[in-house]
């Protein structure tokens, strides 16, 4: 679980379980603001979802950029392959008619 | 030795000054007001602590941890110059706080014995950040509420950081002890090892009863049960054992350290000594 520090505090044994020998890989998304959405800013590796947790607010919130984080096992997340892309997304730009910029924005609505 | 000191405001407002007090067995000159005495005290063990910490930068045992404890030590270290900051102020002697970090010398230094011991192995440094986070938090969380504005806006400011130092140190304590053989074994050691320097933490003197006269008055009873409560519930997490019947060691807070300060001190303060008044 934990990992191992030799005399040298350069010396490091892991006891990970992951393949490369390091601790698992878990994703950080950062949320900026209340209400604005979570965001993937990077990810961290980990024994456990606190320490994870942890580890991303260090890594990637130190400066006041976040005020929620989530972190995300690296393994559950479901991703579409780079094959795909042409059959996923390449319908979607030739369809003026699904973009929404014939609407004309009111002042005063925020965008995201 | 003594060297006995009145300010002008000592004088008019009648406070005792620390000389006054003659704190038995303090080494070096005292600094006046027994508040500017406290204020060292709480600030110093935050500079040697942080500086410590701050000898892992590029060593931590995986990136993530090295980034942690950089942040924790540059904490300890931003709370050690608001402390100090604030005893140069009152001392009245045109001292800043860098002026009182890189020039005094080791027995003028007025923190524990625990926070100046060497770094030893990523168990130690966490088994001592643990033990003294958590005194750090009961202490800080009194003083926020305590009868001086100055210092009890430092405390509440701290306090939000100390909470985090506690959960990241807490939490490595018990994956260590509660780790492999190798990790429990070592962690213990460092336990064993460190318990004797935790019962300075709660030691009370002339000077804590002296700051009552400025709105300072802690319960260190309380605050050592409080303390007692969140050490014992985490190290029993981490299957640890606190070693039975040991003789506390004490002198940090009158000048009478370990050997270990002074070579911390040469290289903290070797920078500002060969460029006095250097900026960038």
């Amino acid at each position: 679980m934990a990992a191992s520090v030799k005399d040298s505090p350069n010396d490091i044994s892991s006891n990970g379980k992951d393949t490369d020998g390091q601790w698992s890989l878990w994703e950080v998304f950062t949320q900026p603001g209340k209400g604005a959405p979570h965001e993937h800013a990077g990810s961290v590796h980990a024994t456990d979802a606190e320490h994870a947790l942890q580890n991303a607010r260090d890594v990637y919130a130190r400066r006041g950029e976040a005020v929620s984080i989530w972190v995300v096992p690296a393994d559950v997340i479901v991703a579409s392959a780079p094959g795909d892309a042409g059959p996923f997304f390449d319908p979607g730009n030739d369809k003026a008619y699904r973009h929404p910029q014939f609407y004309k924005v009111p002042r005063g609505v925020r965008v995201f | 030795m003594m060297v006995q000191q009145t300010t002008p405001e000592a004088a008019v407002s009648g406070v005792t000054t620390a000389a006054e007090l003659n704190v038995a067995g303090t080494r070096g000159p005292s600094f006046g007001e027994p508040i500017v005495e406290y204020l060292l005290r709480l600030g110093d063990d935050r500079l040697i602590l942080g500086h410590r910490l701050s000898e892992w930068c590029g060593h931590g045992p995986i990136l993530e941890e090295d980034i942690a404890l950089a942040n924790i030590a540059l904490d300890l270290v931003g709370a050690s110059s608001m402390l100090l900051g604030l005893a140069g102020e009152l001392e009245g002697k045109d001292r800043d706080a860098d002026a009182l970090a890189f020039f005094r010398e080791g027995v003028q230094y007025r923190n524990a014995l625990i926070v100046e011991l060497p770094r030893g192995d990523f168990g130690f440094t966490i088994m001592r950040q643990f033990l003294f986070d958590a005194y750090s938090v009961v202490t800080l969380d009194a003083l926020a509420s305590c009868g001086h504005a100055g210092l009890a806006a430092i405390a509440a400011k701290s306090l939000k950081e100390d909470k985090y130092h506690l959960r990241h140190s807490s939490e490595w304590v018990v994956r260590l002890g509660d780790g492999t053989e190798e990790s429990h074994n070592r962690v213990q050691a460092s336990l064993n090892e460190l318990w004797r320097y935790t019962g300075e933490l709660f030691e009370r003197d002339t000077i804590d009863e002296a700051v009552a006269a400025v709105g300072i008055t802690l319960d260190r009873d309380a605050l050592h049960a409080k303390w007692e409560s969140i050490v014992n519930d985490v190290l029993q997490r981490a299957t640890l054992t606190i070693p039975e019947k040991t003789v506390m060691a004490s002198g940090g807070r009158r000048g009478r350290h370990t050997e270990h300060l002074g070579h911390l001190l040469s290289v903290m303060q070797s920078v500002a000594r060969a460029h006095p008044g250097a900026t960038w």
